[in-house]
């Protein structure tokens, strides 16, 4: 997919403009968190199972390729195939040729984060491979043609009143004047539109939220359904998975479903969990006859024993988009790429580089709570600093930046300097606003004031007063 | 072309240098399949624990009946296609056959085997396992019990035995090893399907809606004898 993250700052500023797109980010913001915390608040072993989940991970990627082998040998075991794809060229190239052995007309394809990433409906589309998305969210922005704007909720960003004129220009054989006022008459027209196709399509493309190596099982999760009447209809099913989607056992694979849904929406369990172990058995009345994996690279390797080592733990589950203050502002689009919110700004740069994502990392106030809701513990804000460092270091932080940076590391690194610079400001700044309590403008300061009063300081700084109330 | 499988796997030993040492370690747990946290919220006794999958399941808008056995199973679901206004016509797993059920006492109900291709209005499947946690049924794909019968019909009806209702997860793969292991250990069916409740989405605006591409209703029969 074609990246806008350089243009952050001006797409953040149009969604900031865009007012149906507030109202569905409130919605949101007021959504997930709140269930999230009642579904924890249910379950006492809750953070226990965030400490398993994260150790599950953390081992797998200690032993990666031992793992990645065992499950292709229990693949090949049940009968199914699995390719390794390093880019996603490759990955592109190896699903359209399994597309045109199967002589396939349509895909179905369930939702997955990793066909965004490697841009698979275009290559498809332009090879005479209709692919079809079949998550309700993910069918109406393919309508569109829009990216995600959040990994579990695509269509956030619309208003039932849009997706109704989506589905009437798009659905031109449907009668013209027909009501599509409520959701679950929009909801009832896609199921009707997507039941056809589901039942004709030749290939099932569905990605996994699990790979385990025991089995050599591919793990599906939605609420829909539709993975599993994408997989269990047509003669192939695909699976695109990229490595670090890898876990040893059933076991490790169950601890980590006990933190996903709970994070994501705040259920307990999704409601379709399904485990997919090779093609369908000889006497099976239904089922795919082929199975292929498609094993994808794509840039995971590199991440491996860095600093964004940890990052390869995500289960992509959005909590952290969810509880984060700039994505509830900005929405997913503005981030400019497939993935968004804070797993986004620290994922993308290590996926299309520093020169392209430079202002996500930036994007951040660094406030803390992704790293407080994630059921993997990844500490996403070290890694937004570690990529901002990365960006002083190589001199790619704006001058004005790069000058005030260093004024400030001179001063913080004199602490008598640094109390006088700070002291008399504030000083001086309690004598003028003694009045009236606030400052309505103030020169160099139009960042702050254009938007709100800036209160005056009262009582000296805080070191002063430290001092002064700690005196024995 | 180079080898994209070497490539990778070398990218992967250089990143991770240490790797050989652990290789035992990752050997013994992928053959002990040890369990990690499980909730205390399933240990429960026999009755508790029925009774807690009841709830759990409700929660999720499942609905749940339970009969004395299997010979039981045509009644309750004639009486529960009528309450809803539904047609009388099923498609079954070939599990639930007649030879064990009797289907045909009910004579107003219409009743085909095999797997569903989108025409039927309800399907009913039988499940291997319960689990009292959350609510959830598990089934497996086979000859027997066709995956197709839990997504396409608008109402799935499955049943499941009381004694199959365990407090967790991993007590239902503990049996599916014990149970279905052969030669070869490929104790696993195409497919493991676990149900928490109908279909749903809530893609347009957050609102909820059930039977977004699945069922719209789910409902389970508990068979006590």
């Amino acid at each position: 997919m074609e990246s806008t993250a350089r243009t952050f700052k001006k797409n953040a500023k149009q969604a900031l403009a865009d007012t149906r797109l507030r109202d569905a980010l409130d919605k949101l913001s007021d959504g997930f968190p709140a269930k999230r915390r009642d579904a924890a608040a249910r379950l006492p072993e809750f953070d226990d199972l965030r400490d398993a989940a994260r150790d599950i991970k953390q081992h797998v990627l200690a032993n990666l390729g031992f793992y990645l082998e065992q499950f292709e040998a229990r693949v090949i075991e049940a009968g199914g195939a699995v390719h390794w794809c390093r880019s996603a060229a490759e990955a592109r190239t190896t699903i359209l040729r399994i597309c045109k052995q199967a002589g396939a007309k349509t895909v179905t394809k369930s939702k997955s984060m990793i066909s965004e990433e490697i841009g698979i409906n275009d290559h498809l589309a332009a090879h005479g491979v209709e692919p079809i998305e079949t998550d309700l969210g993910e069918y109406i922005i393919q309508l569109r043609h829009e990216p995600p704007s959040h990994i579990i909720a695509p269509a956030i960003h619309l208003t039932k009143g849009q997706i109704a004129d989506t589905f009437r220009d798009k659905h031109r054989h449907l009668q013209a004047d027909r009501n599509l006022e409520e959701p679950r008459t929009l909801l009832e027209e896609a199921r009707g539109e997507l039941r056809r196709k589901f039942i004709a399509a030749d290939v099932g493309l569905t990605g996994a939220n699990m790979l385990v190596a025991e089995t050599g099982s591919i793990v599906l999760v939605t609420n829909e359904g539709n993975a599993d009447l994408t997989y269990s209809l047509p003669k192939t099913h695909i699976a695109l998975a990229s490595l670090e989607k890898i876990v040893p056992t059933l076991e490790d694979a169950t601890t980590i479903l006990r933190v996903l849904a709970r994070s994501a929406t705040g259920q307990d369990m999704s409601v379709y969990t399904t485990f997919c172990t090779g093609p369908k058995r000889a006497a099976d009345l239904d089922g795919p006859e082929d199975f292929h994996v498609v094993l994808l690279d794509n840039g995971r390797t590199k991440m491996l024993g860095s600093e964004f080592h940890d990052m390869l733990r995500c289960i992509r589950c959005g909590a952290c988009l969810n509880h984060c203050p700039v994505y509830k502002a900005v929405g997913g689009h503005a981030y400019g790429w497939v993935y968004s919110g804070p797993m986004g700004a620290v994922l993308i740069p290590n996926l299309i580089g520093l020169d392209e994502a430079g202002h996500l990392p930036n994007a951040s106030t660094l406030c803390g709570k992704c790293e407080e809701v994630c059921p993997v513990r990844i500490a996403l804000p070290r890694m937004l600093r570690a990529w901002r460092k990365r960006q002083f270091e190589q001199e790619k932080t704006a001058f004005v930046s790069r000058a005030a940076l260093k004024f400030w590391a001179a001063l913080a690194r004199r602490p008598w300097l640094y109390r006088l610079a700070v002291a008399a400001p504030v000083a001086v700044l309690a004598a003028l606003g003694r009045d009236k309590g606030r400052f309505r403008w103030l020169p160099f300061g139009g960042g702050w004031t254009t938007l709100r009063d800036l209160p005056a300081p009262q009582g000296g700084t805080f070191v002063s007063r430290w001092h002064k109330e700690n005196k024995p | 072309m180079s080898d994209a499988r070497a490539d990778i796997l070398a990218a992967v030993k250089a990143a991770m240098p240490g790797a050989d040492e652990g290789k035992e370690g990752a050997r013994q747990r992928l053959a002990n399949h040890r369990a990690n946290v499980i909730p205390a919220r399933g240990r429960l006794g026999d009755k508790a624990r029925v009774d807690l999958f009841i709830r759990e399941a409700e929660r999720v808008a499942a609905t749940v009946a339970r009969v004395s056995s299997l010979a039981g199973v045509p009644r309750e679901v004639a009486r529960y296609l009528a309450r809803h206004n539904l047609p009388m016509s099923l498609k079954i797993a070939p599990d639930l056959s007649g030879n064990t059920i009797p289907w045909t006492e009910q004579t107003l109900l219409s009743v085909e085997e095999g797997a569903a291709n989108g025409t039927e209005p309800a399907g009913v499947s039988r499940a291997f396992a319960g689990v009292a946690e959350t609510g959830t049924l598990v089934l497996l794909s086979g000859p027997g019990n066709p995956t197709t019968l839990s997504f396409l019909p608008p109402t799935h009806v499955v049943v499941v035995a009381a004694a199959e209702i365990v407090g967790d997860y991993e007590q239902v793969w503990g049996r599916l090893r014990a149970e279905k292991s052969g030669p070869d250990s490929r104790f696993m069916p195409r497919n493991v399907n676990w149900i928490t409740g109908p279909s749903r989405t809530a893609d347009i605006e957050q609102s909820l809606l059930l039977g977004a591409h699945g069922p719209q209703r789910l409902h389970i029969v508990i068979v006590d004898g």
